[in-house]
């Protein structure tokens, strides 16, 4: 075991693939002798070389262009775009372009490659720094999309990335780059779509992703203190999603919340919700109930940031709210 | 094909590739006419030679990236076309079991990568296909087909500098067929050669060549097949040529002037090029020969693909994912 930085996670996650597979190689902006804008990726280059660890210029599309068509002649690239938002620039190669030709071909090409992305606010970027991206994501069919929230899991859901044979979208939370975590030894291998109970409460199930999973977990413990005792679930992949875990344990506590950063419309709880209420019905003891950044932009002073984006406070005096009405 | 084949044979295979190519597409469009053929569906009648060049020109594991305008750069690889037609008929034969259609033709065996839809969306992924050729050593070259129009988007700027900068094995073939849709692309571009005057801002020489003549692009192909294989970094070429029916097969193309459409058709590249054959004193029975032969071809496609059966219900939720499936939850 070893202590890590969500950051220094990075690094080694993409080092414990590039060595075990000469075919990954890694490409982005600044990543490699500047060792990412986040210095997440420092040491790639000295360790792997510029061939395998290639500085790009300012183009997006050229940069997921290129994974895509590395991706389908034999080669498992990863791809940084550096903040998620980027995204809308190089839209089309992702949902039109990567997610679709499998389908469209009949099965002919496959994209096994990773696009990582810094996601999120906290750190009073403004609304264009700082979105959560991952409903966008979800909402393609052909995208596996995952979110880790420690630094074990970056490694771990790296590794499973990587290896696997479809394109992942792999979200990086950037308000958790600084914080720390337990790291096995050797090699670390995790699994996609399988979701974490991170705490087992009798009353409620909170369903929390990426740098809203330690928000939950300390408000489960404020919770806890007044008598609300609740399930903590990290939910890791949205795609794929494991409804089995999460409806297990929303059926066991009869109720469920949601807390997620991204914008209201079309959240990921909003699917769980329609998931459990289709599937689950008669075991829920109240209306789920969403907690998430509203329907606004993400605005840059700190104050207001703090006010969007969902905080242990907020958690603690929706759930006590719903659960003592 | 063996581009080392000698120069009768060569001139040859230039004639067969765009014979098939023109009497494919004349019967795809037949089809239309007998609504057998639907969505929507664009033709290179009169873009032949360029196709036609590049598929004698390329080595057969070299990589082919074409838009919807794609029947002819996927045949020219060698595609069978009853599973081209098939595919336009939406039948199961088809080349992607009717999943893709006309405009995504694919095929992974003759070195068709995809057609894509998205202008200029496939320039960038082409880099990526030479940029994995380049890693592996492996000698092959990616080839990306678009037109005129696409030169004013943004991933053609990101994929010709990208390429430059890694000098990455790719040829990108500009056919200026003078229009966008409906719209003359020369009066929405900065520049009167869309393509080759843009070529000076990535450092690449500029390559204009008369893309209805087939020894002509295939001597400019080979020249860039060859520089990209040897190392020295993308080509960008832009062939003049024109089409001879609309954009798509909604399209009358009243929006052209009579007497352009006349000059180009007075300048067809299958006639020219036959013509060019028989003056050199190759034998017009030859020349008939693979006529004939191509017409046979596309007659027996024809049957064959009409024969084929809808596609069943089980494909719709097939091959989203690579364990063949479409699972999103568990
Ligand atoms: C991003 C994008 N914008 C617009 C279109 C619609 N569209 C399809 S073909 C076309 C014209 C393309 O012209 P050109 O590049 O000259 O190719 P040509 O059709 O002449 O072969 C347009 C505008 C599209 N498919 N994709
Ligand atoms: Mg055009």
């Amino acid at each position: 075991m070893a202590e890590l930085t969500y950051r220094e996670a990075i690094a080694r996650g993409i080092a414990q693939e590039m060595r075990r597979d000469g075919n990954v190689l890694f490409l982005g902006e600044d990543v490699a002798a500047a060792g990412g804008v986040f210095k997440g990726t420092t040491g790639l280059l000295d360790e792997f070389g510029p061939v395998r660890v290639r500085d790009t210029p300012i183009s997006e599309q050229a940069i997921l262009g290129a994974a895509m068509g590395a991706a389908m002649t034999g080669l498992r690239p990863i791809a940084e775009i550096m903040f998620s938002d980027f995204f809308a620039v190089c839209w089309d190669i992702v949902v039109n372009e990567i997610a679709k030709s499998r389908y469209m071909t009949n099965g002919q090409v496959s994209f096994p490659l990773v696009i990582r992305a810094g996601n999120g606010g906290g750190l009073r970027f403004g609304a264009q720094h700082s979105q959560s991206v991952e409903n966008w994501a979800m909402a393609v069919p052909g995208l596996k999309v995952v979110v880790p929230s420690t630094p074990a899991d970056v490694i771990g859901l790296m590794a499973a990335a990587v290896r696997d044979p479809d394109p992942v979208l792999f979200l990086e939370e950037k308000a958790l780059y600084p914080t720390k975590g337990e790291v096995p030894d050797g090699e670390v291998v995790d699994t996609l779509g399988r979701a974490r109970v991170l705490r087992s409460g009798a009353h409620a199930t909170l369903v929390a992703l990426g740098n809203m999973v330690p928000r939950a977990t300390a408000a489960a413990e404020q919770l806890g203190a007044g008598g609300i005792d609740c399930t903590v679930i990290d939910v890791r992949s949205l795609v794929p999603l494991d409804t089995h875990t999460i409806l297990a344990e929303v059926a066991r506590t009869g109720r469920m919340f949601t807390v997620e950063e991204n914008p209201r419309l079309c959240g990921w709880g909003a699917e769980l919700v329609s998931i459990v209420v289709e599937e689950s019905f008669f075991d829920l003891d109240g209306a789920p109930v969403r907690i998430t950044t509203p329907h606004i932009p993400l605005p840059a002073a700190d104050a207001l940031e703090d006010l969007a984006i969902p905080s242990v406070e907020r958690i603690v005096t929706t759930v006590e709210k719903a659960m003592n009405q | 094909m063996d581009a080392a084949c000698h120069i009768g044979g060569r001139r040859l295979a230039l004639y067969d590739q765009q014979i098939r190519l023109r009497y494919f597409e004349k019967r795809a469009y037949d089809l239309f006419l007998e609504n057998l053929v639907k969505g929507t569906s664009h033709l290179s009648l009169g873009q032949e030679a360029i196709a036609g060049a590049f598929g004698v020109a390329m080595r057969h594991d070299d990589y082919t990236f074409a838009t919807y305008r794609g029947h002819a750069h996927t045949l020219a690889r060698g595609v069978p076309m009853a599973p081209v037609l098939a595919e336009l008929l939406g039948r199961e034969n088809g080349l992607m079991a009717g999943k893709g259609g006309s405009m995504h033709l694919t095929s992974v065996e003759h070195g068709v990568m995809g057609s894509y839809a998205i202008i200029g969306a496939h320039l960038p992924i082409a880099c990526g296909a030479a940029w994995s050729a380049q890693y592996r050593g492996s000698g092959q070259v990616a080839v990306a087909f678009f037109g005129d129009g696409t030169t004013n988007i943004g991933a053609f700027h990101e994929a010709l500098n990208f390429a430059a900068i890694w000098r990455l094995p790719v040829v990108f073939v500009c056919e200026n067929n003078l229009y966008m849709e409906y719209t003359r692309t020369s009066t929405v571009t900065a520049v009167p050669r869309p393509a080759a005057d843009r070529a000076s801002a990535y450092g690449l020489e500029p390559v204009l060549a008369d893309g209805n003549d087939a020894d002509e692009m295939y001597a400019v192909a080979t020249a860039a097949l060859d520089r990209a294989r040897a190392g020295e970094g993308p080509t960008l070429i832009e062939a003049l040529t024109y089409r001879h029916g609309g954009h798509s097969r909604a399209d009358p193309a009243k929006y052209r002037p009579p007497a352009e459409v006349d000059e180009w058709l007075a300048r067809d590249p299958i006639p020219m090029y036959r013509k060019r054959l028989v003056d050199a004193g190759v034998d017009a029975a030859a020349l008939d020969a693979i006529e004939k032969t191509a017409m046979e071809d596309v007659d027996a496609a024809t049957e064959e693909a009409k024969a084929g059966a809808a596609p069943g219900a089980d494909l719709l939720f097939r091959d989203v994912w690579a364990d063949g499936g479409s699972s999103w939850r568990n």
